[in-house]
């Protein structure tokens, strides 16, 4: 069967890549540190040994429309597209191409659904920066196979906290039962607390570093009984209102176990939103975890 | 009142180069042709079989026609397009880097949690 060679859970910020490569005048002053983490981060990721990898993200109203929503999506396709028109204009992002690893999209499929997920599939998604954020920062040269999965955080309804958890246990689940020898890490990226279009947007830091400060806190040791018991989908309103990526890191925890605590764990004070950046190495890896320790 | 077709109007206007142009130099005419035009299109479908019941309140036209982005905000258009359409119109116009964000955010400072209901 498949190994689980990392759980990694991480903000998504897509002006990360044009503050990395702008230079000279154009460089913001805080890209050195910026890098400087990224480049420590991606090393949990090459110390892994990775041959695919499960990127769980969200689509930011690109393919996905209110006229036809799904909760849970994973992508089913030799390969995949990526990045969208709007977001080269306003993040300067690349156009990106990856080749699918289709045959473990479809485990997760025929299983998730015999194990009561109703996962919706795509056979032809062009993906958008939720999942080639991680891939800039964690994988730039973007060589391995993936697996997209799509959550709903952004169109209400929503899911419950706990289903977002539940998929996430199970998505681990489905990984170590894939009959395969390879290596696969599973990688999701959500947010802390953010505001989009609202009157806390582009702050000097996140719009409630109180919450950023309990959420890494639940992440980082597993807490996951914790995180359920304090976040509602009426309470993320509050912290910022586009909170609710949060849900994306629930599922991450869901993957690296309850009780789980991360290997390695960073955060970056940013102007509008806090960067924060977990890694697990399960199943024994005694030796990446002690390599891995942050 | 109609918060889908708001979000569909900034979505499909969003996406499309030229109607971003269109939108930022001729608003209340580009609102009248999408309404017109576009409203009733099922995206991926072909025009043979589009919708016949969608169209704006007057509140709703007014607000799109004039660039009104607090009053969609208040009208419960989801934030995030309608950040994403502006930053690509205005952003422009302001010489500092994040010039029109703060500028947007400034303008929506009156509000308060919990913010006007965006689902659809």
């Amino acid at each position: 069967m498949a190994t689980v060679a990392a759980v990694i859970a991480s903000t998504h910020h897509p002006f990360y890549y044009r503050a990395s490569t702008s230079t000279g005048e154009d460089r913001p002053p805080f890209a050195d540190e910026w890098v400087s983490k990224i480049t420590a981060f991606r090393e949990t990721l090459t110390r892994a040994n990775a041959d695919v990898l499960v990127l769980v993200g969200s689509d930011h109203f690109h393919q996905i429309w209110l006229d036809n929503m799904p909760q849970f999506l994973v992508g089913k396709a030799p390969f995949y597209d990526a990045n969208w028109y709007n977001e080269e204009r306003e993040f300067g992002l690349p156009r990106m191409f990856f080749k699918g690893q289709e045959d473990l999209s479809g485990h997760i499929l025929r299983d998730g659904l015999d194990a009561g997920f109703d996962l919706a599939f795509s056979n032809e998604l062009r993906i958008d920066h939720s999942v080639t954020c991680p891939m800039i920062t964690l994988r730039p040269e973007a060589d391995l196979p993936i697996v997209p999965i799509y959550t709903n955080i952004f169109a209400p309804p929503l899911p419950q906290p706990k289903r977002y958890v539940q998929l996430g246990r199970a998505i681990r689940e489905l990984v170590e039962s894939w009959p395969s020898d390879k290596r696969v890490a599973i990688i999701g990226t959500g947010h802390l607390s953010l505001e989009l279009g609202g009157p806390r947007q582009f702050g000097p830091h996140g719009p409630d570093p109180e919450f950023d400060r309990k959420a890494v806190e639940w992440i980082a040791n597993g807490d996951i009984e914790k995180a359920l018991g304090e976040v509602s989908l009426e309470s993320l309103w509050l912290p910022g209102n586009a909170t609710h990526g949060f849900l994306d890191f629930m599922l991450m925890m869901g993957a690296a176990g309850a009780g789980e605590k991360a290997d390695y764990v960073d955060t970056l004070d940013l102007f509008h939103t806090m960067e924060a950046y977990f890694t697990w190495y399960p199943n024994g890896s005694t030796e990446q975890k002690r390599e891995g320790a942050a | 009142m109609s918060k889908y077709l708001l979000d569909k109007f900034l979505y499909t206007i969003d996406r499309d180069p030229d109607l971003v142009e269109r939108y930022r130099s001729q608003p209340r005419e580009t609102v009248q042709w999408w309404e017109a035009e576009r409203a009733n299109a099922i995206l991926n479908v072909h025009g043979g079989e589009c919708s016949t019941w969608l169209k704006f309140d007057e509140a709703e036209r007014d607000a799109l026609a004039t660039h009104d982005y607090p009053r969609l905000f208040e009208l419960g258009a989801h934030p995030f397009l309608t950040l994403t359409l502006f930053i690509a119109m205005f952003e422009r116009d302001y010489p500092e880097p994040l010039g029109f964000q703060l500028e947007y955010a400034r303008r929506l400072s009156h509000l308060s949690m919990p913010y006007p209901d965006i689902s659809t």
